[in-house]
């Protein structure tokens, strides 16, 4: 089965995007497809590359890009979510004028278009939020 | 149409619990996750509501948020399926949709 | 389900949550102007705190964010014209239909007749809407 996963919180502070990352690797591990995780509202922040957690702490952005890396899961971030929030790959920090970039590996910056098309085109649609 | 509840917010703090059993259709189910598994217990002044629904509904608690928070799944309302990760994306699998009562 | 190739969905999109004390609801408005570009089967439910988003006369100067609340009376050209409010909802908040905006769509099929998008309905009535749907988006 074709599942599509929207993460509406950021890392650390709410557990949602804990959670959605569990539900997501034990759909993996059973076989299902994730074919879309899309990161809305402060979930864009789930994709900065300058976080550094504790050492005894799990990297959440990190688990997400090895997610990303292992099983070809395609996680966009939402443009307009993430300029409001500073999240900038290198081409929208050119557009935009910004010295600087910090979207983590595997993730991309894309439209809330992508988001609509992973309810049309997952089996389930599965929103983990607060 | 049966469709997979997921409730994450306590019900000594918000109402989205109330909400989505009021709203859900006999035949449906609801899982309680994150601080929602608060709602799971027996005992507390909102075990009735779920006792009650039971007729209609079925009721799941995530295990591993029960775990996390030392509540013990010997302690959920009686007839409230203990279930994991895996258990959790067989009910998304399994029911037709899967509503997030946020 | 399908039209055609295009596949046609049933879309709900949940707003329960008032405006303003967070960014849910105007970040789920923006999801729901461009999704109506995508030819879905779109609903709009309104309940629980939600009902507050659709409040007339809100005025946000003095807290310095933006009023978007004038931006769902665009609804109807987006073709959204599914828009059900909990009776229940706004009973328990001492609100009636009366102090909520106006949400309109013109009928194509009908002349362009000027038609009501909101439709009052009870938690009954409301669970059966939810039940029908294909995808639901809460935020």
């Amino acid at each position: 089965m074709k599942f599509g996963i929207l993460v509406n919180e950021g890392p650390y502070t709410h557990q949602a995007s804990d959670s959605a990352y569990k539900f997501a690797k034990a759909a993996i591990d059973k076989g299902h497809e994730v074919f879309r995780v899309f990161f809305y509202h402060d979930g864009v922040n789930n994709g900065t590359a300058l976080a550094v957690p504790p050492q005894d702490d799990r990297h959440i952005p990190n688990q997400w890009s090895e997610l990303a890396k292992q099983h070809n899961v395609d996680l966009v971030l939402c443009v307009a979510a993430a300029q409001r929030r500073g999240m900038l790959d290198e081409d929208e920090a050119k557009r935009n004028g910004k010295s600087a970039n910090n979207v983590a590996e595997g993730f991309r910056i894309s439209g809330l278009g992508q988001l609509i098309e992973a309810g049309i085109q997952a089996d389930r649609l599965v929103v983990f939020g607060d | 149409m049966t469709m997979l509840h997921t409730v994450n917010k306590s019900p000594f703090e918000r109402n989205a619990l109330d909400s989505c059993i009021s709203l859900a259709k006999a035949g449906s189910s609801i899982l309680l996750t994150e601080d929602g598994v608060v709602g799971a217990m027996q005992g507390t002044s909102h075990s009735k509501k779920i006792e009650e629904a039971m007729a209609n509904i079925s009721f799941y608690v995530l295990g591993p948020d029960l775990k996390a928070r030392g509540l013990s799944e010997s302690n959920v309302v009686n007839g409230v399926k203990v279930v994991d990760y895996s258990g959790f994306v067989d009910l998304a699998a399994d029911h037709e949709s899967v509503q997030s009562w946020l | 389900m399908e039209d055609g190739d295009q596949v046609v969905k049933k879309f709900m999109y949940m707003n329960r949550k008032a405006p303003y004390g967070t960014i849910y609801a105007l970040e789920s408005l923006e999801v729901v102007l461009i999704a109506a570009a995508f030819d879905q089967d779109v609903s709009l439910v309104f309940a629980d705190d939600g009902v507050y988003q659709l409040m007339k006369g809100q005025d946000t100067d003095d807290i310095g964010m933006k009023n978007f609340s004038p931006t769902y009376s665009a609804l109807g050209d987006y073709d959204i014209k599914k828009i059900y409010i909990e009776k229940e909802s706004l009973e328990e908040r001492g609100l009636t239909l009366a102090d909520l905006q106006e949400l309109k769509y013109e009928d194509e099929d009908d002349d362009w007749a000027e038609k009501d998008s909101i439709h009052l309905v009870t938690r009954a009535e409301l669970a059966d809407v939810i039940d029908a749907q294909d995808v639901v988006f809460s935020f």
